[in-house]
């Protein structure tokens, strides 16, 4: 299954090269050209069409991680996040460092003061134990500059549902990959793009030179769908269908193109919701400002616990999100108008 | 005065102050602004993000004028099983203002923000905020608005002697002073007057503006805050001092030459004015003046008080002040080098 292939890989902002490859092996068999932009976004043109609209597709192959920025005399890793992470969910937990394990250690609760016991440790106060017993020892593995990933295991919960790490934005990755996998009589373009999580950072430059018409952004986006959070508060809700975002912190999506959207899910059958919030961002906040203004959508797949160990989502909402995106090509050029 | 013969059509501000346009939904303002200035221009078009562009052609400098046509609002992002709404912020927003306001939807429908009970007046979030607009149950409330919709601050249009009061000064008075000057102007410059979307959410329209029309120089058009109130935050700029020449905000400091032009040619025309220097915020030319390799830009500011509120006051002086600073600025040979 491509989503665990891909989610059990490491690759996080600025250091995309493992998904990057696995991508292209996917995807060669099935496209007219593969390239990697100077900033290292995987651009694919699906086919060798240059009349009708330009469509492109965008997901970011970054997820989150840690990047290690000093080893201590006893042998312990310092690190800094890549990206946002809540240093809380930290503590104790399995990470991956090149081909090496390690545990983001903590005092043991016996070992704790009353009053420490109330507070969350800082990142300053977390290091990585790998098992070394000095620096040298540490050294002969571990280099300054490395990244630790969350070391996690891709596997089905329940009844449809999924757990793992970095579902964003593999998950864009997978859907986009699908896309690609099909035939559209379309000028189509999938940018995978590299350093989204620290600020939209390759999606500006490959709007900048592929410069399309029509720009899509596949994602996986929040959900506060979770105890003592109020429905309203929810943003998103795994196994409701797609999300298509209205507003975040960098992008106002344009009503008109959101209303053909959801004719065509209702047109189709296919289960839809918004992405009801107003913080957060993703690649369309520096695509939809490109040069002189790009028509823009982002359709996510919701997930609860984004930027962890272990995220959730449903199976059907990634489904039912192919089901959406497939619709939309399908109708371009002569329905869909932007 | 040298508005006796040809008076600044203040119905037509009034107007603008009203019409509803939060930022992401200008059409309606954008729609009434060319109506009015059909007859002024050579040319108009609207872009992808929905700037409207009012061209006047000509042989001399190419010249950006940007003014925001969008305004603070919200959003609807929930509506619960007993038809209270759910909300987001559109713009720079302070929630502990909202408390009892009232916002329109475009559709006509008043809505009241209303606060949960709090322990604490600290306690006051955007999370205790709802909008009641009468509905009694999710159904009800669903067939008057939709999850995605937005809704403006009302804030009648009053005129008393010389100041005006309203909800949208911000910047719909930028628009006002940029449709004046065109309906007056004479000149051999191509003047694209630009009047931009997204402002309030972070100078977007401005951004892809500029990058289409790569200006030679660009005045942006925007209301400033004022120092002049009881115990205010220390700043020198005065309502009915005349129209301010920004020198600093947080987006822009204005090139040396632009500054020298705008204050150079108020003085030779007699114009009163002030410098601004805005210790928060910043407007379209943060954006404009970073655009491809760099353009030369400048803002002439309304002096406000009480910006981003339903009640936000300018001086009629201020207005004429900057239409007539506009206007010798465009009708005179823009060059920034011979200063």
């Amino acid at each position: 299954m491509l989503l665990k292939t891909l989610t059990q890989l490491n690759g996080t902002s600025g250091a995309e090269q493992e998904i990057r490859k696995i991508l292209t092996e996917q995807l060669k068999p099935y496209v007219n050209s593969i390239h990697t932009d100077k900033i290292g976004n995987l651009i694919v043109h699906k086919n060798s069409l240059t009349v009708g609209p330009k469509v492109m597709i965008a997901a970011h192959m970054d997820e989150v991680a840690l990047m290690i920025t000093a080893i201590t005399s006893e042998g312990f890793l310092k690190f800094k996040p890549v990206g946002g992470i809540d240093s809380r969910i930290l503590v104790s937990k399995p990470v991956q460092i090149n081909a090496l394990l390690g545990v983001i250690g903590a005092k043991a609760i016996h070992l704790q003061k009353p009053k420490e016991r109330e507070q969350a440790l800082k990142i300053e106060q977390l290091y990585i134990d790998i098992g070394a017993t000095a620096k040298e020892e540490a050294e002969k593995h571990v280099k300054i500059g490395d990244y630790a990933y969350f070391y996690t295991e891709t596997e089905p919960l329940g009844e449809g549902y999924w757990k793992g790490k970095a579902f964003d934005d593999r998950v864009g990755c997978t859907l986009l990959t699908e896309l690609l996998k099909k035939d559209y009589p379309l000028n189509l373009i999938g940018a995978f793009t590299v350093q989204e999580e620290v600020g939209l950072r390759g999606a500006t430059i490959a709007a900048y030179h592929v410069q399309p018409d029509l720009a899509i952004i596949l994602e996986g986006t929040v959900s506060a769908h979770m105890m003592e959070v109020e429905e309203g508060a929810w943003v998103t809700e795994p196994g409701k269908g797609p999300a298509l975002s209205i507003m975040d912190r960098a992008t106002l999506y344009q009503p008109k193109l959101l209303q053909q959207v959801i004719e065509l899910a209702e047109k189709n059958g296919i289960p839809y919701q918004f992405r009801k919030g107003h913080s957060g961002g993703n690649d369309a906040g520096s695509i939809h400002l490109s040069r002189e203004g790009i028509p823009t959508l982002a359709i996510s797949v919701p997930c609860r616990y984004i930027h962890s160990t272990a995220s959730v989502m449903a199976e059907a909402d990634l489904q039912n999100a192919l089901a959406l995106v497939d619709a939309i090509l399908k109708s371009i050029p002569n329905e869909f108008k932007f | 005065m040298p508005y006796d013969q040809n008076p600044l059509d203040y119905s037509l501000l009034e107007r603008l102050t009203q019409t509803f346009g939060p930022s992401g939904i200008e059409d309606i303002v954008t729609t009434a602004i060319a109506d009015e200035v059909r007859p002024y221009c050579d040319e108009m078009k609207t872009d992808t993000l929905g700037n409207l562009i009012a061209i006047r052609r000509g042989t001399g400098k190419k010249i950006m004028i940007a003014a925001h046509v969008d305004e603070i609002g919200v959003m609807i992002t929930h509506i619960d099983e007993k038809g209270y709404l759910r909300f987001a912020p559109i713009g720079g927003v302070s929630i502990r203002e909202l408390p009892h306001r009232r916002v329109l939807f475009q559709n006509g429908i008043m809505g009241t923000i209303g606060v949960e009970k709090l322990e604490k007046p600290i306690d006051l979030k955007l999370d205790k905020l709802y909008l009641d607009i009468g509905a009694t149950s999710r159904e009800e409330a669903k067939t008057r608005v939709s999850i995605g919709e937005s809704a403006v601050f009302a804030g009648n249009f009053t005129k008393q002697g010389k100041r005006m009061t309203s909800k949208a000064m911000d910047d719909r008075v930028g628009c006002f002073v940029a449709i004046e000057v065109l309906k007056r102007l004479k000149t051999d410059h191509e003047v694209y007057f630009v009047f931009t979307v997204q402002e309030e959410v972070g100078v977007r329209g401005a951004q892809t503006a500029a990058f289409a029309l790569e200006p030679d120089l660009a005045i942006a058009l925007d209301v400033t805050g004022t120092g002049d109130t009881p115990k205010a935050h220390p700043m020198d700029v005065k309502l009915a001092h005349g129209a301010a020449i920004k020198v600093f905000d947080r987006s822009m400091i204005t090139h040396p030459k632009i500054k020298a032009w705008m204050a150079h040619t108020a003085e030779q025309h007699n114009i009163s004015y002030q410098w601004e220097v805005l210790e928060y915020g910043g407007t379209d030319s943060g954006a404009i003046h970073l655009s491809k390799g760099g353009i030369p830009s400048g803002v002439i500011s309304i002096p406000t008080r009480y910006i981003h509120s339903p009640s936000e006051t300018v001086d009629q002086g201020d207005i004429e002040g900057a239409v007539q600073l506009l206007l010798a600025l465009l009708e005179g040979p823009a060059e920034l080098s011979i200063l």
